[in-house]
């Protein structure tokens, strides 16, 4: 369904961010992107929702070159992108925010549902403003609604565990669950965490700007290719070092 | 009496779509032509300037008044003189509001100045939204004036909004806060073109337990100017906020001065400025959910001047 051919990312006065990736994802499969802090697993995800322009390559989407869309365009063709921190807005309350991420003619029972696959009451949360009053926590979490809002063939996540706490982790491992068993979204995942790396089809290391690896599922949960503990040490060039940050 | 214009112009600026059931005073083009009082409500024309009294007994409880300007003529500038009595605990809203249509290539103006005197224990709703409109050269200028005398234990809501269409506006609010009385004013302002719009908010915090709080919102496009000067001055023990956000667009100028003063060491007095534009990851949020940029940019500024 997605198809990323030899893309590529630079910056001025920086080496590849991204150096020749190809990437294939298929229909209604769970991928996670891993890897260590500043790999490029970001910038790939913007650069498959049009918020970033990859310097070559081709973005491919259920056979069509979306690589010079916009980012309005890639969103109505069913893609979308949870931000790893989601801008807060002055005087948007959460059920506007919630109301136009919804594909049109749903009603108020789909946005309480929403709130609730996110762990948030929705009575204490419809009126409330998306600026500073909330914590960033509960900021995720409503983005992590407005994702779950739109009728997706391709959902991408970035770092949907940052910012959430560990009680509601698990709650959000199950909406992922969820999403999964209820829609034909393909969804992508960047995250670190042992609870979603379990969740995967595939897991995709991202290192240095490139794919590392692809592991598919049935060797994810097998020894060798995770540490009990960190996940990736055994793909990591720091693997051994007790004291190094395999991974972000 | 009032034609279609009227109520267009009396659904922007008061949010008028019948001529209200309560208490009202209609001016238009510099006299008053529709007017309205109640049991608890009394409107007086001043007999020795242009301007009338209201006065609103001790304990009405939500009841409104509206009284709406409009200005349809070109070449007009005036001016009123609007005071405001309101009993002892009573709660009342009040719709004030101008609106310009100016079609001519000659200046129309309106200068409003209020003043209030809010007896204890009452609260009051005060909104006042201006809006300018016509396809002719001649300016439509608003400048009002709000002195407001706030007594113990008195809650003032203000709200002054200028949506838009007005070329200079100089808005003077003074306000003195007595025992236990609290101030809330949300301002909210939106230039564009060659508009100039100028807001001095002075409060005093005389009272013991007075608190106020000011939050100022603007959106300045194309080549227009804004400037604000807020002064917050603690005279005993009170609490006092002054946040001043603007969005900057296009080649527009902002220059924001907030200014606190305490003459008490248990004035508690803080304030915040910030102008910046519109923050990209807000755009680029709502165009990730299918918005056009056009449409995202006037989703945020919607919001924020909301």
């Amino acid at each position: 369904m997605l198809e990323l051919k030899d893309i590529s990312l630079s910056v001025e006065n920086k080496a590849n961010i991204l150096n020749k990736v190809n990437l294939k994802l298929l229909d209604k499969k769970i991928y996670v992107i891993t890897g260590p802090n500043g790999s490029g697993k970001s910038s790939l995800a913007r650069i498959i929702m049009g918020i970033s322009t990859p310097t070559a390559g081709n973005i491919i989407f259920n056979g069509q070159d979306i690589t010079q869309l916009d980012i309005t365009q890639r969103a109505h063709l069913g893609i979308g992108y949870a931000f790893q921190s989601p801008p807060r807005f002055k005087g948007i309350k959460v059920r506007e925010l919630l109301n136009l991420s919804m594909s049109s003619g749903s009603g108020e029972d789909k946005i309480c549902d929403l709130l609730y696959s996110v762990g948030l009451c929705s009575q204490e949360y419809l009126d409330r403003d998306m600026d500073a009053s909330l914590s960033g926590g509960e900021i995720k979490r409503i983005e992590i609604a407005s994702i779950l809002a739109r009728n997706l063939k391709l959902a991408v996540f970035d770092e949907p565990e940052a910012g959430i706490d560990l009680w509601s982790f698990n709650r959000l491992a199950e909406t992922f669950k969820e999403m999964h068993e209820k829609t034909n979204a393909t969804i992508v995942l960047i995250s670190h965490q042992e609870k979603i790396l379990e969740l995967a089809d595939e897991i995709i290391l991202v290192a240095n700007g490139g794919i590392e690896r692809n592991i598919p599922k049935e060797d994810i949960l097998r020894k060798g290719f995770i540490d009990d503990k960190c996940k990736c040490r055994a793909n990591c060039g720091k693997a051994g070092d007790k004291n190094a940050e395999c991974i972000g | 009496m009032l034609n279609a214009l009227d109520n267009l112009m009396l659904e922007k600026v008061a949010d008028m779509h019948d001529i209200p059931k309560g208490a009202y005073n209609i001016r238009k083009n510099g006299e008053g032509i529709q007017k309205n009082t109640t049991e608890n409500i009394d409107i007086i024309t001043k007999k020795d300037r242009p301007g009338i009294d209201v006065i609103i007994k001790p304990n009405t409880k939500k009841e409104s008044v509206y009284i709406p300007v409009i200005v349809t003529e070109q070449g007009i500038t005036d001016v009123v003189y609007n005071t405001f009595e309101i009993g002892e605990n009573a709660d009342v809203e009040i719709i004030a509001g101008c609106g310009i249509h100016n079609s001519g290539d000659n200046k129309s103006q309106h200068d409003g100045i209020h003043e209030f005197f809010i007896n204890k224990g009452a609260h009051i709703k005060y909104i006042e939204k201006h809006y300018g409109q016509g396809e002719g050269t001649g300016k439509k200028v608003l400048n009002p004036k709000t002195i407001i005398h706030a007594k113990e234990n008195t809650t003032v809501e203000l709200e002054l909004i200028q949506i838009m269409g007005i070329d200079n506006t100089v808005r003077d609010t003074e306000i003195q806060l007595y025992d236990g009385a609290k101030l809330i004013i949300t301002e909210r302002l939106l230039t564009n073109i060659e508009q100039k719009a100028k807001s001095n908010i002075t409060v005093e915090l005389l009272g013991e337990n007075s608190s106020a709080q000011i939050i100022s919102r603007s959106v300045a496009q194309g080549k227009s100017e804004q400037t604000y000067y807020f002064d917050l001055i603690g005279k005993n023990k009170c609490r006092g906020h002054i946040q001043c956000d603007a969005i900057i667009m296009d080649d527009a100028v902002i220059t924001s001065t907030p200014k606190i003063s305490a003459h008490h060491s248990d004035a508690q007095l803080v304030h915040e400025a910030a102008i910046g534009k519109l923050e990209s990851v807000q755009l680029i949020k709502l165009m990730s959910i299918g918005l056009t940029e056009k449409e995202a940019e006037d989703t945020i500024l919607k919001g924020f001047l909301k």
